[in-house]
């Protein structure tokens, strides 16, 4: 059953990474997770808006990304999406340390923070169309 | 964030601030290169002791670095880390390569002591 739902817009800049994941930890906090819960989710969220500025829009700065999130009964959902240049090969792109971008000193473990911090991950890309990272978490609601 | 240099060590300590993204790490990147080069310092420490978030865009930072310092024969330390920073840094294997303490002493110590084993 659907209890949230919100969205933002925001500028793909490296400042918008806090914002993003702030906006996350006090979206989920009405699920009541324990710290470490709202640390993993944070870091997923900040690894997905990332891949959105560094990869999606390479970096320039131009185009804007929106991140969805819906609360269910004991789970919560974030979908982080880009019109970007899309992901090519998505499977190679979610091999740890795997990076399309040696040369910038990515460390390619993006996405397998993001596998490892949240319960599902899934991607949708096309080709300078966009990305969506849907990203899915149970939270345990420890005060109940 | 803070660099300090400690000869005796020949070593920089970098202490980033609070939280460690792909945002701070451009900047930690810079300076600590600056000083790097600048100093002819062959060790990095870095002390976590502020940091309280930290994606794979440090891990990034951290890997330069060590890229950096290896060649010259130098090592690299991280001391101080959350349960959560440490978590990031177990998945990306960098514990294979880094010296990991709980204290800045122990690390630049235990830098020290490498570095004075390969001299």
């Amino acid at each position: 059953m659907l209890k949230n739902s919100m969205s933002v817009e925001f500028m793909a800049i490296s400042d918008n990474e806090r914002f993003a994941r702030s906006v996350a930890a006090a979206f989920v906090i009405g699920l009541d997770p324990t710290m470490e819960e709202i640390s993993e989710i944070k870091t997923a969220v900040s690894e997905a808006v990332t891949n959105a500025i560094i990869h999606g829009y390479n970096d320039t700065g131009r185009g804007r990304i929106v991140m969805e999130g819906t609360i269910y009964e004991d789970s919560v959902e974030f979908r982080i999406s880009d019109e970007g240049v899309g992901i090519s090969d998505i499977r190679r792109a979610r091999e740890p340390l795997y990076t399309g971008k040696p040369e910038d000193e990515r460390s390619g473990m993006g996405f397998t923070i993001m596998e490892t911090f949240m319960d599902s991950v899934e991607v949708e890309s096309e080709k300078n169309k966009g990305t969506s990272i849907i990203m899915t978490k149970t939270v345990k609601q420890v005060g109940k | 964030m803070e660099l300090t240099v400690i000869g005796k060590y020949r070593a920089l300590v970098i202490r980033p601030d609070d939280e460690l993204d792909q945002h701070s790490a451009e900047n930690i990147r810079t300076e600590a290169d600056r000083l790097l080069k600048k100093t002819g310092l062959c060790n990095v420490v870095f002390d976590m002791r502020n940091v309280r978030f930290m994606d794979s865009s440090g891990i990034g930072v951290i890997m330069g670095r060590y890229r950096t310092v290896c060649t010259m024969g130098g090592v690299v330390a991280i001391c101080g880390m959350n349960s959560l920073i440490d978590r990031v840094v177990q998945m990306s294997g960098l514990r294979d390569i880094v010296i990991i303490t709980d204290r800045l002493q122990n690390a630049l110590e235990e830098v020290l002591s490498v570095c004075l084993k390969t001299v």
